[in-house]
């Protein structure tokens, strides 16, 4: 069965000023769309070729990974936005990320580091580990936590091509911006 | 020693355009090439005797570096490295094909030019995530393509860089953006081949 593209779940500016909807337009419909066509590529007549895009991400090596795992590091991103803004987690999150972080600001502060700090392509994530402890981690490329059996709660691509047409090389700034459009209702239904 | 530095250009901003990009070259040399620098040197003022060391040299025996810098002079080093030579490696009346010694030695291993600019391609193009694609002399005197991911340089394998090609996206997407072969492509008009036949005879040497 082949894998498909999924929608954007919001409209094409929705996510201005923190995103363009050029950089969607290039980010969605050629980056990402890009990785599902490979992928299909790859796959299409293999005894992959009904593999879920999650066994993939969790197994596959080489091309299969690198294309599988970036389909589903984009689709889980896209969901980590909000469109026209996000707002706060809700208290019991907030709650928990205080306990793992010290404090909300202090956990922010760890991801935009690990973002920043990843060197080349990648992703900053938040997880929660299989004992059930919340950490941030960044991984490079297409990598992602489920192949260290961690659970990602949220994401932020930290490629070029995420942020280069709104913020050039000032991927701190990107960072920075992104706080006001996560969706945290999707981030608390992945725990 | 002095501190590493950033040079200028060896030519305007827009020099390379309509095949690079006035905005990109600029954004490329006074911001990302400067911030290797910059981390390079803050990463070096932790162990300051390694300023008495070339940058080839440090790159050469990454081993040689204290360990909790290594990973900052390997990143911020290879990035002053390459930047430094890609920007010497393009001109604006580059282009045309590899005479002398080195387009002998071009034809001899890969077959013809255009094999090689395919191979060169291919290595440009396979590169997942960030990095550079090279041509290098190995220990052999043997030419041969290669890819390096991020910063990293052939210099830290043994080899010797001739040509290189970074495959970074901050290199390309403002005029390219996904088009990354369309940005390879281009590259071949504004190669500077009298500077990869200097980079080859040194490399023989």
């Amino acid at each position: 069965m082949a894998h498909e593209l999924p929608k954007l779940p919001f409209g094409p500016t929705d996510l201005e000023p923190f995103l363009s909807a050029e950089t969607l337009d290039y980010h969605h419909g050629k980056h990402h769309k890009a990785y599902v066509d490979n992928l299909n590529k790859l796959s299409a007549g293999t005894p992959i070729e009904d593999a879920t895009l999650e066994e993939l991400v969790k197994t596959a090596e080489g091309g299969v990974f690198n294309n599988a795992a970036q389909v589903w590091n984009h689709s889980f991103y896209w969901n980590c936005l909000k469109g026209g803004g996000g707002s706060a987690p809700g208290a019991a999150l907030e709650a928990r990320l205080s306990g793992a972080f010290g404090s909300f600001a202090a956990f922010k502060e760890a991801f935009n580091k690990a973002g920043v700090g990843r060197f080349g392509s990648g992703w900053a994530w938040l997880v929660k580990n299989a004992d059930g402890s919340l950490a941030v981690t960044t991984t490079g490329n297409a990598d992602n936590p489920m192949r260290d059996g961690a659970t990602p709660l949220l994401t932020c691509d930290v490629w070029e091509h995420a942020y280069y047409i709104d913020f050039r090389n000032a991927r701190a700034k990107y960072l920075e911006e992104f706080w006001g459009f996560v969706n945290w209702d999707f981030v608390e239904s992945n725990l | 020693m002095p501190k590493h530095e950033l040079a200028p250009l060896p030519y305007a901003f827009d020099a390379l355009e309509p095949h690079i990009d006035a905005k990109t070259m600029e954004i490329h040399h006074d911001k990302h090439h400067a911030a290797y620098v910059a981390n390079l040197n803050g990463a070096l003022d932790k162990h300051p005797e390694l300023f008495e060391r070339s940058l080839d040299s440090l790159l050469a025996d990454l081993s040689s570096v204290p360990e909790d810098i290594r990973t900052a002079v390997r990143n911020n080093g290879g990035g002053h490295a390459n930047h430094s030579f890609f920007w010497n490696l393009l001109s604006a009346t580059g282009g045309g094909k590899p005479a002398g010694d080195l387009g002998d030695a071009i034809n001899r291993e890969f077959g013809s030019y255009d094999k090689f600019k395919e191979l060169f391609t291919a290595a440009g193009m396979t590169r997942f995530g960030s990095g550079w694609a090279w041509l290098s002399v190995d220990g052999g005197g043997k030419l041969v393509i290669s890819s390096t991911a991020n910063q990293d340089t052939p210099v830290s394998d043994g080899l010797k860089p001739v040509v290189g090609l970074d495959v970074w996206e901050h290199a390309y997407y403002l005029h390219y953006q996904n088009r990354r072969a369309d940005y390879v492509g281009a590259f071949w008009n504004v190669i500077n081949w009298n500077q990869a036949a200097k980079n080859f005879a040194k490399a023989q040497g």
